[in-house]
Protein backbone atom coordinates (compact mmCIF):
# COMPACT_ATOMS: atom_id res chain seq x y z
CA UNK A 1 0.00 0.00 0.00
CA UNK A 2 1.33 3.03 -1.18
CA UNK A 3 -0.20 5.59 0.87
CA UNK A 4 1.04 4.00 4.05
CA UNK A 5 3.40 4.69 6.04
CA UNK A 6 2.95 1.87 8.61
CA UNK A 7 1.56 -1.38 8.15
CA UNK A 8 1.08 -3.83 10.88
CA UNK A 9 -0.32 -7.37 10.20
CA UNK A 10 -1.30 -9.45 12.89
CA UNK A 11 1.50 -8.11 15.01
CA UNK A 12 1.86 -10.14 18.28
CA UNK A 13 5.03 -9.72 20.42
CA UNK A 14 4.35 -11.99 23.98
CA UNK A 15 6.63 -11.80 26.69
CA UNK A 16 6.50 -15.15 28.60
CA UNK A 17 3.26 -15.85 29.51
CA UNK A 18 2.15 -11.98 29.15
CA UNK A 19 0.90 -10.70 25.72
CA UNK A 20 2.24 -7.45 25.24
CA UNK A 21 0.56 -7.20 21.88
CA UNK A 22 -2.26 -9.30 20.69
CA UNK A 23 -2.64 -9.56 17.23
CA UNK A 24 -2.57 -5.67 16.25
CA UNK A 25 -3.20 -4.77 12.66
CA UNK A 26 -3.34 -1.14 11.83
CA UNK A 27 -2.29 1.42 8.69
CA UNK A 28 -0.62 5.01 9.28
CA UNK A 29 -1.68 6.92 6.26
CA UNK A 30 1.64 8.50 4.63
CA UNK A 31 2.08 12.65 5.86
CA UNK A 32 -0.17 11.94 8.78
CA UNK A 33 0.17 12.59 12.40
CA UNK A 34 -1.09 9.55 14.22
CA UNK A 35 -1.80 9.40 18.21
CA UNK A 36 -1.27 6.19 19.27
CA UNK A 37 -3.39 5.99 22.91
CA UNK A 38 -3.76 3.72 25.29
CA UNK A 39 -3.17 3.64 29.36
CA UNK A 40 -0.61 2.55 31.25
CA UNK A 41 0.77 -1.41 30.32
CA UNK A 42 -1.53 -1.24 27.09
CA UNK A 43 1.58 -1.80 24.88
CA UNK A 44 1.97 1.35 23.31
CA UNK A 45 6.04 1.16 23.71
CA UNK A 46 5.67 -2.49 23.02
CA UNK A 47 4.70 -1.13 19.52
CA UNK A 48 6.77 1.51 18.94
CA UNK A 49 9.67 -0.98 20.01
CA UNK A 50 8.69 -3.26 17.66
CA UNK A 51 8.07 -1.05 14.69
CA UNK A 52 11.34 0.79 14.82
CA UNK A 53 13.44 -2.58 15.36
CA UNK A 54 14.55 -2.36 18.90
CA UNK A 55 11.96 -5.49 19.19
CA UNK A 56 11.13 -8.64 17.23
CA UNK A 57 7.49 -9.64 16.76
CA UNK A 58 6.53 -13.32 17.94
CA UNK A 59 4.05 -13.50 15.11
CA UNK A 60 2.95 -11.44 12.11
CA UNK A 61 4.74 -8.63 10.40
CA UNK A 62 5.22 -4.71 9.64
CA UNK A 63 6.23 -2.64 7.16
CA UNK A 64 7.41 1.10 7.88
CA UNK A 65 8.20 3.28 5.10
CA UNK A 66 7.90 0.30 2.73
CA UNK A 67 10.87 -1.69 4.56
CA UNK A 68 10.11 -4.97 5.96
CA UNK A 69 10.43 -4.28 9.82
CA UNK A 70 12.33 -7.71 10.73
CA UNK A 71 14.06 -8.17 7.02
CA UNK A 72 15.20 -4.52 6.22
CA UNK A 73 16.37 -3.64 9.43
CA UNK A 74 19.09 -1.16 8.41
CA UNK A 75 17.86 0.78 5.52
CA UNK A 76 14.35 0.67 7.62
CA UNK A 77 16.39 2.46 10.15
CA UNK A 78 17.92 4.64 7.60
CA UNK A 79 14.79 6.57 6.89
CA UNK A 80 13.23 6.78 10.76
CA UNK A 81 13.47 8.08 13.65
CA UNK A 82 12.84 7.64 16.84
CA UNK A 83 12.56 9.38 20.21
CA UNK A 84 11.90 7.82 23.81
CA UNK A 85 9.44 9.12 26.69
CA UNK A 86 12.71 9.90 28.57
CA UNK A 87 15.84 10.64 26.14
CA UNK A 88 19.09 9.02 26.88
CA UNK A 89 22.49 10.93 25.94
CA UNK A 90 26.05 10.89 26.26
CA UNK A 91 25.89 13.01 29.34
CA UNK A 92 30.02 14.01 28.31
CA UNK A 93 28.73 15.79 24.74
CA UNK A 94 28.00 18.66 23.78
CA UNK A 95 24.61 19.34 22.15
CA UNK A 96 25.78 20.34 18.79
CA UNK A 97 28.82 17.52 19.47
CA UNK A 98 26.28 14.94 19.89
CA UNK A 99 24.11 15.93 16.70
CA UNK A 100 27.12 15.98 14.42
CA UNK A 101 27.43 12.01 15.76
CA UNK A 102 23.92 10.99 14.90
CA UNK A 103 24.14 12.61 11.85
CA UNK A 104 26.97 10.68 10.71
CA UNK A 105 25.46 7.72 11.69
CA UNK A 106 23.29 8.74 9.31
CA UNK A 107 25.71 9.20 6.57
CA UNK A 108 25.66 12.83 7.13
CA UNK A 109 28.91 14.83 6.28
CA UNK A 110 31.07 18.36 5.75
CA UNK A 111 28.80 21.27 5.14
CA UNK A 112 25.61 19.24 4.93
CA UNK A 113 26.46 17.40 8.07
CA UNK A 114 26.92 21.59 9.90
CA UNK A 115 24.18 23.11 7.87
CA UNK A 116 21.14 20.31 9.08
CA UNK A 117 22.87 20.81 12.88
CA UNK A 118 22.14 23.95 12.53
CA UNK A 119 18.83 23.58 11.12
CA UNK A 120 17.67 21.44 13.62
CA UNK A 121 18.87 23.32 16.75
CA UNK A 122 17.06 26.11 15.38
CA UNK A 123 14.17 24.26 14.83
CA UNK A 124 14.20 23.21 18.51
CA UNK A 125 15.33 26.12 19.88
CA UNK A 126 18.46 24.93 21.39
CA UNK A 127 21.06 27.23 19.30
CA UNK A 128 22.53 28.95 22.53
CA UNK A 129 22.95 25.65 24.63
CA UNK A 130 24.20 23.67 21.66
CA UNK A 131 27.94 24.25 22.94
CA UNK A 132 27.08 23.43 26.84
CA UNK A 133 27.58 19.68 27.87
CA UNK A 134 24.38 17.50 27.44
CA UNK A 135 24.80 16.39 30.77
CA UNK A 136 24.00 20.12 32.55
CA UNK A 137 20.53 20.08 29.96
CA UNK A 138 17.20 20.78 31.72
CA UNK A 139 14.62 17.78 31.34
CA UNK A 140 13.18 20.10 28.53
CA UNK A 141 15.92 21.01 26.98
CA UNK A 142 16.61 17.30 27.05
CA UNK A 143 13.26 16.65 24.98
CA UNK A 144 14.27 19.49 22.92
CA UNK A 145 17.49 17.68 22.13
CA UNK A 146 16.18 13.98 21.39
CA UNK A 147 13.90 15.72 19.20
CA UNK A 148 16.49 17.92 17.35
CA UNK A 149 18.50 14.17 17.03
CA UNK A 150 15.21 12.81 15.68
CA UNK A 151 14.66 15.14 13.22
CA UNK A 152 18.49 15.15 11.64
CA UNK A 153 17.81 12.86 8.88
CA UNK A 154 14.47 14.08 7.84
CA UNK A 155 13.15 11.29 8.51
CA UNK A 156 10.50 9.22 6.65
CA UNK A 157 8.27 8.23 9.61
CA UNK A 158 9.09 10.06 13.19
CA UNK A 159 8.28 7.74 16.28
CA UNK A 160 7.61 9.65 19.41
CA UNK A 161 6.94 8.08 22.97
CA UNK A 162 4.99 10.06 25.01
CA UNK A 163 7.19 12.95 23.87
CA UNK A 164 5.90 15.53 25.93
CA UNK A 165 5.23 14.15 29.25
CA UNK A 166 7.93 15.68 31.07
CA UNK A 167 7.75 19.05 29.45
CA UNK A 168 5.97 22.57 31.09
CA UNK A 169 3.06 24.23 28.89
CA UNK A 170 5.32 26.84 27.45
CA UNK A 171 7.74 23.78 26.27
CA UNK A 172 4.79 21.41 25.36
CA UNK A 173 3.44 24.13 23.51
CA UNK A 174 6.45 24.51 21.37
CA UNK A 175 6.99 21.07 20.77
CA UNK A 176 3.69 20.38 19.61
CA UNK A 177 3.92 23.68 16.81
CA UNK A 178 7.16 21.78 15.79
CA UNK A 179 5.21 18.86 14.93
CA UNK A 180 2.60 19.86 13.46
CA UNK A 181 4.79 21.61 11.14
CA UNK A 182 6.24 18.01 9.82
CA UNK A 183 2.70 17.34 9.24
CA UNK A 184 2.69 16.27 5.30
CA UNK A 185 6.62 16.01 4.84
CA UNK A 186 7.15 13.70 8.09
CA UNK A 187 4.47 10.64 8.83
CA UNK A 188 4.34 11.05 12.78
CA UNK A 189 3.60 8.10 14.83
CA UNK A 190 2.95 9.62 18.70
CA UNK A 191 1.73 8.18 21.64
CA UNK A 192 0.81 10.33 24.60
CA UNK A 193 -1.19 10.22 27.62
CA UNK A 194 -1.88 14.03 26.96
CA UNK A 195 -5.28 13.89 25.33
CA UNK A 196 -6.14 17.31 24.76
CA UNK A 197 -2.43 17.52 22.66
CA UNK A 198 -3.56 14.75 20.62
CA UNK A 199 -7.05 16.16 20.31
CA UNK A 200 -5.56 19.13 18.99
CA UNK A 201 -2.70 17.87 16.69
CA UNK A 202 -3.18 14.39 15.49
CA UNK A 203 -4.93 13.77 11.85
CA UNK A 204 -5.99 10.31 13.22
CA UNK A 205 -5.50 8.20 16.14
CA UNK A 206 -5.65 4.42 17.67
CA UNK A 207 -6.56 2.92 20.98
CA UNK A 208 -5.11 0.16 22.37
CA UNK A 209 -5.61 -1.48 25.55
CA UNK A 210 -4.61 -4.65 26.92
CA UNK A 211 -2.64 -4.67 23.18
CA UNK A 212 -5.49 -5.20 21.59
CA UNK A 213 -6.51 -2.07 18.98
CA UNK A 214 -10.10 -1.13 20.37
CA UNK A 215 -10.30 1.62 17.45
CA UNK A 216 -8.51 3.47 15.17
CA UNK A 217 -10.37 6.76 13.12
CA UNK A 218 -10.17 10.11 13.08
CA UNK A 219 -10.79 12.61 16.04
CA UNK A 220 -14.35 13.48 14.53
CA UNK A 221 -15.39 9.82 13.24
CA UNK A 222 -14.76 9.22 16.69
CA UNK A 223 -16.58 11.81 17.90
CA UNK A 224 -19.63 10.92 15.84
CA UNK A 225 -19.33 7.10 15.98
CA UNK A 226 -18.88 6.93 20.15
CA UNK A 227 -19.85 10.15 21.53
CA UNK A 228 -23.34 10.53 22.53
CA UNK A 229 -24.44 14.22 22.78
CA UNK A 230 -24.97 16.07 25.83
CA UNK A 231 -27.28 18.84 26.52
CA UNK A 232 -26.32 21.54 29.32
CA UNK A 233 -29.16 23.27 30.99
CA UNK A 234 -28.19 26.05 33.35
CA UNK A 235 -31.07 27.26 35.33
CA UNK A 236 -32.23 29.38 38.13
CA UNK A 237 -32.00 28.32 40.99
CA UNK A 238 -34.65 30.01 42.94
CA UNK A 239 -37.20 27.88 41.30
CA UNK A 240 -36.02 24.39 42.75
CA UNK A 241 -39.43 22.83 42.30
CA UNK A 242 -40.24 23.65 39.30
CA UNK A 243 -36.49 22.17 38.31
CA UNK A 244 -37.70 18.90 39.88
CA UNK A 245 -40.69 18.74 37.47
CA UNK A 246 -39.10 19.31 34.89
CA UNK A 247 -36.33 16.79 35.32
CA UNK A 248 -38.81 14.36 36.15
CA UNK A 249 -40.72 15.01 32.43
CA UNK A 250 -37.23 14.94 30.56
CA UNK A 251 -36.45 11.33 32.38
CA UNK A 252 -39.71 10.02 31.38
CA UNK A 253 -38.85 10.69 27.53
CA UNK A 254 -37.63 8.05 25.13
CA UNK A 255 -34.59 10.22 24.05
CA UNK A 256 -33.09 10.29 27.33
CA UNK A 257 -30.24 7.98 27.70
CA UNK A 258 -28.64 9.88 31.33
CA UNK A 259 -29.89 12.85 33.41
CA UNK A 260 -27.38 14.10 36.02
CA UNK A 261 -28.21 17.42 38.05
CA UNK A 262 -25.78 19.08 39.85
CA UNK A 263 -26.29 22.40 41.69
CA UNK A 264 -28.12 24.95 39.23
CA UNK A 265 -26.76 22.45 35.92
CA UNK A 266 -28.84 19.71 34.37
CA UNK A 267 -26.87 17.41 31.73
CA UNK A 268 -29.15 15.57 29.47
CA UNK A 269 -27.24 12.65 27.33
CA UNK A 270 -29.50 11.40 24.37
CA UNK A 271 -29.21 9.02 21.57
CA UNK A 272 -31.74 10.93 19.25
CA UNK A 273 -30.37 14.69 19.14
CA UNK A 274 -32.72 15.56 16.33
CA UNK A 275 -35.90 14.82 18.51
CA UNK A 276 -34.37 15.94 21.78
CA UNK A 277 -33.19 19.33 20.82
CA UNK A 278 -36.80 21.02 20.08
CA UNK A 279 -38.17 18.58 22.49
CA UNK A 280 -36.05 19.90 25.42
CA UNK A 281 -36.73 23.83 24.78
CA UNK A 282 -40.49 22.98 24.27
CA UNK A 283 -40.44 21.30 28.35
CA UNK A 284 -38.05 24.19 29.37
CA UNK A 285 -40.54 26.88 28.13
CA UNK A 286 -43.65 24.73 29.39
CA UNK A 287 -42.00 24.02 32.92
CA UNK A 288 -41.54 27.86 33.86
CA UNK A 289 -37.93 27.23 34.65
CA UNK A 290 -35.83 30.61 33.82
CA UNK A 291 -32.74 29.18 31.91
CA UNK A 292 -29.43 31.00 32.07
CA UNK A 293 -27.91 28.41 29.57
CA UNK A 294 -28.71 26.15 27.17
CA UNK A 295 -25.69 23.93 25.12
CA UNK A 296 -25.18 20.96 23.26
CA UNK A 297 -21.57 20.24 23.61
CA UNK A 298 -19.32 17.93 22.44
CA UNK A 299 -17.69 15.15 24.71
CA UNK A 300 -13.81 15.32 24.35
CA UNK A 301 -11.41 12.49 22.67
CA UNK A 302 -10.93 12.35 26.83
CA UNK A 303 -14.46 11.16 27.69
CA UNK A 304 -14.24 8.65 24.22
CA UNK A 305 -10.90 7.47 25.54
CA UNK A 306 -12.21 6.69 29.09
CA UNK A 307 -15.39 5.42 28.06
CA UNK A 308 -13.54 2.83 25.16
CA UNK A 309 -10.91 1.68 27.62
CA UNK A 310 -13.53 0.85 30.22
CA UNK A 311 -16.00 -0.98 27.60
CA UNK A 312 -13.55 -3.25 26.55
CA UNK A 313 -14.14 -7.00 27.41
CA UNK A 314 -10.90 -6.81 29.38
CA UNK A 315 -11.90 -3.76 31.02
CA UNK A 316 -14.86 -4.93 31.98
CA UNK A 317 -13.42 -8.45 33.66
CA UNK A 318 -11.08 -6.42 35.92
CA UNK B 1 33.12 7.66 7.01
CA UNK B 2 31.36 4.01 8.17
CA UNK B 3 29.24 3.57 10.64
CA UNK B 4 32.53 1.57 12.40
CA UNK B 5 35.17 4.84 12.23
CA UNK B 6 31.95 7.30 13.25
CA UNK B 7 30.91 4.80 16.86
CA UNK B 8 34.94 4.48 17.20
CA UNK B 9 35.66 7.85 17.34
CA UNK B 10 32.75 8.23 19.80
CA UNK B 11 34.05 5.71 21.87
CA UNK B 12 37.97 6.53 22.03
CA UNK B 13 36.48 10.43 22.69
CA UNK B 14 34.78 8.90 25.80
CA UNK B 15 37.67 6.90 27.22
CA UNK B 16 39.52 10.01 27.01
CA UNK B 17 36.86 12.36 28.09
CA UNK B 18 35.48 10.26 30.88
CA UNK B 19 39.45 10.15 31.86
CA UNK B 20 39.69 6.62 31.50
CA UNK B 21 42.03 6.41 28.59
CA UNK B 22 44.51 8.60 31.08
CA UNK B 23 43.93 7.24 34.08
CA UNK B 24 44.97 3.56 32.88
CA UNK B 25 47.62 5.11 31.14
CA UNK B 26 49.06 6.97 34.15
CA UNK B 27 49.05 3.83 36.46
CA UNK B 28 50.26 1.62 33.86
CA UNK B 29 53.41 4.52 33.55
CA UNK B 30 54.16 4.05 37.03
CA UNK B 31 53.91 0.01 37.28
CA UNK B 32 56.32 0.31 33.95
CA UNK B 33 58.59 2.75 36.36
CA UNK B 34 58.82 1.20 39.33
CA UNK B 35 59.64 -2.65 37.75
CA UNK B 36 62.99 -2.01 37.16
CA UNK B 37 63.26 0.03 40.12
CA UNK B 38 61.84 -2.29 42.73
CA UNK B 39 63.92 -5.59 41.08
CA UNK B 40 66.78 -3.20 41.44
CA UNK B 41 66.27 -2.15 45.34
CA UNK B 42 64.11 -5.29 46.55
CA UNK B 43 67.43 -6.69 47.55
CA UNK B 44 68.51 -3.57 49.43
CA UNK B 45 65.52 -2.91 51.28
CA UNK B 46 65.28 -6.33 52.19
CA UNK B 47 68.75 -6.09 53.57
CA UNK B 48 67.82 -3.17 55.40
CA UNK B 49 64.75 -4.98 57.01
CA UNK B 50 66.57 -7.57 58.06
CA UNK B 51 68.42 -6.17 60.66
CA UNK B 52 70.97 -8.53 62.16
CA UNK B 53 69.81 -11.28 60.04
CA UNK B 54 72.10 -12.33 57.47
CA UNK B 55 70.16 -12.72 54.84
CA UNK B 56 71.93 -13.49 50.70
CA UNK B 57 70.39 -11.83 47.89
CA UNK B 58 72.02 -12.80 44.28
CA UNK B 59 72.79 -9.34 42.64
CA UNK B 60 70.00 -7.88 40.76
CA UNK B 61 70.55 -8.87 37.09
CA UNK B 62 68.41 -7.69 33.15
CA UNK B 63 65.68 -10.96 33.86
CA UNK B 64 64.80 -9.73 37.15
CA UNK B 65 63.52 -6.62 36.02
CA UNK B 66 62.14 -8.48 32.80
CA UNK B 67 60.02 -11.04 35.50
CA UNK B 68 58.91 -7.38 37.72
CA UNK B 69 57.98 -6.42 34.58
CA UNK B 70 55.96 -9.04 33.43
CA UNK B 71 54.67 -10.00 37.02
CA UNK B 72 53.48 -6.61 37.66
CA UNK B 73 51.60 -5.97 34.16
CA UNK B 74 50.15 -10.02 34.73
CA UNK B 75 48.41 -8.14 37.89
CA UNK B 76 47.55 -4.66 36.82
CA UNK B 77 46.56 -5.56 33.57
CA UNK B 78 43.99 -7.67 34.14
CA UNK B 79 42.03 -5.43 36.29
CA UNK B 80 42.66 -2.57 34.50
CA UNK B 81 40.82 -4.71 31.67
CA UNK B 82 38.13 -5.97 33.61
CA UNK B 83 37.12 -2.57 35.09
CA UNK B 84 36.69 -1.02 31.18
CA UNK B 85 35.51 -4.07 29.65
CA UNK B 86 32.72 -4.08 32.44
CA UNK B 87 30.99 -1.41 31.51
CA UNK B 88 31.69 -1.21 27.44
CA UNK B 89 28.42 -2.75 26.38
CA UNK B 90 25.97 -3.05 29.80
CA UNK B 91 26.72 0.83 30.66
CA UNK B 92 24.89 1.92 27.46
CA UNK B 93 22.28 -0.39 28.49
CA UNK B 94 21.73 0.63 31.88
CA UNK B 95 22.08 4.45 30.83
CA UNK B 96 19.48 3.89 28.04
CA UNK B 97 22.01 5.13 25.55
CA UNK B 98 21.81 1.95 23.59
CA UNK B 99 17.97 2.39 22.07
CA UNK B 100 19.63 5.99 20.71
CA UNK B 101 22.52 4.44 18.88
CA UNK B 102 20.52 1.13 17.89
CA UNK B 103 17.69 3.13 16.82
CA UNK B 104 19.88 4.60 13.93
CA UNK B 105 21.94 2.33 11.19
CA UNK B 106 24.02 0.50 13.23
CA UNK B 107 25.16 -3.59 12.88
CA UNK B 108 25.78 -5.29 15.88
CA UNK B 109 29.05 -6.23 14.66
CA UNK B 110 30.53 -2.20 13.90
CA UNK B 111 28.73 -0.97 17.39
CA UNK B 112 30.80 -4.06 19.71
CA UNK B 113 33.81 -3.66 17.32
CA UNK B 114 33.91 -0.29 17.96
CA UNK B 115 33.40 -0.90 21.24
CA UNK B 116 36.62 -3.47 21.95
CA UNK B 117 39.01 -1.73 19.31
CA UNK B 118 38.34 1.44 22.00
CA UNK B 119 39.34 -1.09 24.77
CA UNK B 120 42.06 -1.62 22.97
CA UNK B 121 43.56 1.38 21.91
CA UNK B 122 43.16 1.91 25.82
CA UNK B 123 44.66 -0.76 27.29
CA UNK B 124 47.39 -0.77 24.32
CA UNK B 125 47.84 2.73 24.50
CA UNK B 126 48.49 1.91 28.41
CA UNK B 127 50.93 -1.36 27.93
CA UNK B 128 53.04 1.35 25.07
CA UNK B 129 53.89 3.90 28.10
CA UNK B 130 54.50 1.16 30.55
CA UNK B 131 56.74 -0.38 28.34
CA UNK B 132 58.86 2.97 27.33
CA UNK B 133 59.00 3.70 31.00
CA UNK B 134 59.68 0.29 31.90
CA UNK B 135 62.82 0.00 28.61
CA UNK B 136 63.90 3.11 29.81
CA UNK B 137 64.29 2.24 33.64
CA UNK B 138 65.51 -1.35 32.59
CA UNK B 139 68.26 0.26 30.45
CA UNK B 140 69.41 2.88 33.02
CA UNK B 141 69.66 0.26 36.14
CA UNK B 142 70.60 -2.34 34.34
CA UNK B 143 71.31 -3.48 30.65
CA UNK B 144 69.57 -2.51 27.15
CA UNK B 145 66.71 -5.59 26.24
CA UNK B 146 67.09 -6.53 22.87
CA UNK B 147 64.39 -3.98 21.35
CA UNK B 148 62.60 -6.37 19.14
CA UNK B 149 62.52 -8.78 21.74
CA UNK B 150 61.46 -6.52 24.31
CA UNK B 151 58.63 -5.38 22.03
CA UNK B 152 57.71 -8.63 21.15
CA UNK B 153 57.18 -9.20 25.29
CA UNK B 154 54.63 -6.39 25.25
CA UNK B 155 53.05 -7.19 22.71
CA UNK B 156 52.18 -10.73 24.61
CA UNK B 157 51.72 -9.05 27.96
CA UNK B 158 48.82 -7.24 25.96
CA UNK B 159 47.58 -10.11 24.70
CA UNK B 160 47.46 -11.80 28.23
CA UNK B 161 45.43 -8.78 29.21
CA UNK B 162 42.89 -8.83 26.38
CA UNK B 163 41.89 -12.01 27.43
CA UNK B 164 40.36 -10.92 30.03
CA UNK B 165 38.85 -7.90 28.34
CA UNK B 166 37.11 -10.19 26.03
CA UNK B 167 35.77 -12.08 28.65
CA UNK B 168 34.50 -9.52 30.65
CA UNK B 169 33.13 -7.99 27.30
CA UNK B 170 31.11 -11.15 26.62
CA UNK B 171 30.16 -10.54 30.29
CA UNK B 172 28.94 -7.20 29.85
CA UNK B 173 27.16 -7.91 26.55
CA UNK B 174 25.45 -10.89 27.85
CA UNK B 175 24.68 -9.87 31.33
CA UNK B 176 23.60 -6.14 30.70
CA UNK B 177 24.98 -5.08 33.56
CA UNK B 178 28.67 -3.86 35.43
CA UNK B 179 29.05 -5.38 38.28
CA UNK B 180 28.25 -9.05 37.50
CA UNK B 181 29.94 -8.13 34.37
CA UNK B 182 33.26 -7.41 36.57
CA UNK B 183 32.21 -10.90 38.87
CA UNK B 184 32.90 -12.96 35.80
CA UNK B 185 36.07 -11.24 34.57
CA UNK B 186 37.63 -11.67 38.21
CA UNK B 187 36.61 -15.39 38.25
CA UNK B 188 38.27 -15.99 35.20
CA UNK B 189 41.15 -14.56 36.57
CA UNK B 190 41.19 -16.71 39.64
CA UNK B 191 40.19 -19.79 37.26
CA UNK B 192 42.62 -19.30 34.67
CA UNK B 193 45.68 -18.71 37.48
CA UNK B 194 44.25 -22.18 39.39
CA UNK B 195 44.33 -23.97 36.04
CA UNK B 196 47.78 -22.33 35.23
CA UNK B 197 49.24 -24.49 37.93
CA UNK B 198 49.54 -27.33 36.03
CA UNK B 199 52.12 -26.24 33.22
CA UNK B 200 50.86 -28.43 30.11
CA UNK B 201 47.37 -26.67 30.55
CA UNK B 202 48.91 -23.60 31.69
CA UNK B 203 50.53 -22.55 28.24
CA UNK B 204 46.51 -22.14 26.56
CA UNK B 205 46.08 -19.91 29.61
CA UNK B 206 46.41 -15.87 29.54
CA UNK B 207 49.63 -17.08 32.14
CA UNK B 208 51.02 -19.09 29.84
CA UNK B 209 52.69 -16.24 27.70
CA UNK B 210 54.95 -15.12 30.60
CA UNK B 211 57.38 -17.92 29.99
CA UNK B 212 57.49 -16.82 26.11
CA UNK B 213 57.32 -13.07 26.87
CA UNK B 214 60.30 -13.39 29.16
CA UNK B 215 62.55 -15.09 26.78
CA UNK B 216 61.79 -12.62 23.64
CA UNK B 217 62.42 -10.03 26.31
CA UNK B 218 65.88 -11.57 26.85
CA UNK B 219 66.98 -12.34 23.58
CA UNK B 220 66.52 -16.43 24.29
CA UNK B 221 64.34 -18.63 22.21
CA UNK B 222 61.01 -18.98 23.59
CA UNK B 223 59.13 -21.78 24.55
CA UNK B 224 55.63 -22.72 23.69
CA UNK B 225 55.52 -19.49 22.16
CA UNK B 226 52.97 -20.79 19.11
CA UNK B 227 51.20 -22.55 21.21
CA UNK B 228 49.78 -20.20 23.87
CA UNK B 229 49.81 -17.57 21.07
CA UNK B 230 47.03 -19.16 19.12
CA UNK B 231 45.47 -20.38 22.18
CA UNK B 232 45.19 -16.61 24.08
CA UNK B 233 43.74 -15.42 20.42
CA UNK B 234 41.21 -18.29 20.12
CA UNK B 235 40.25 -16.95 23.35
CA UNK B 236 39.40 -13.31 22.41
CA UNK B 237 37.87 -14.55 19.37
CA UNK B 238 35.53 -16.89 20.83
CA UNK B 239 34.57 -14.43 23.30
CA UNK B 240 33.99 -11.31 20.83
CA UNK B 241 31.93 -14.19 18.43
CA UNK B 242 29.74 -15.04 21.51
CA UNK B 243 29.53 -11.54 22.44
CA UNK B 244 27.62 -10.90 18.79
CA UNK B 245 25.81 -14.14 19.14
CA UNK B 246 24.14 -12.58 22.17
CA UNK B 247 24.14 -9.11 20.74
CA UNK B 248 22.20 -9.79 17.89
CA UNK B 249 20.04 -11.55 19.73
CA UNK B 250 18.96 -9.07 22.29
CA UNK B 251 15.98 -6.01 22.55
CA UNK B 252 16.51 -2.95 23.02
CA UNK B 253 14.92 0.60 24.48
CA UNK B 254 13.58 0.92 28.16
Amino acid sequence: MTDAAIVCQDLVKRYGDVTAIDHLDLIVPRGSVFGFLGPNGAGKSTAIRLLTGLARATEGSAQVAGYNVGRESIALRQQISYLDQQPHFYDWMRGRELLEFVGQLFGLTGTRLRTRVDEVLTLTGITEAAHRKVGGYSGGMRQRLGLAQALINQPEVLFLDEPVSSLDPAGRHDLLQIIEQLRGSTTVFMSSHILADVERICDRVAIINHGRLVVEATVEELQARYALPIFVLQVEKAVETTVIALTERIRKRPWTTSLTVDRDEIRVGTADVEVAGPELLRLIAESGVQLIRYERIRPSLEDIFLRLVSDTPEATAR
Amino acid sequence: MTRFSVLLRKDLREQWRTLRMPVVAIIFFVVGLGSPVLAKYTPELLKGAGGNIQITIPTPELKDAIDQLIKNLGQVGPFAAILLAMSAVARERERGTLALVLSKPVTPSAFLGSKFVALLATLGLAVVVASIAAFAYTTLLFAQPPVAGFVACCLLILLGIMVFAAITFLASTLLGSTLPAAGVGLGAYILTAIISIDARLGQFMPNGLSDPARALALGNSPPHLWISLLANLFWIVAMLVGSWLVFRNQEFGS
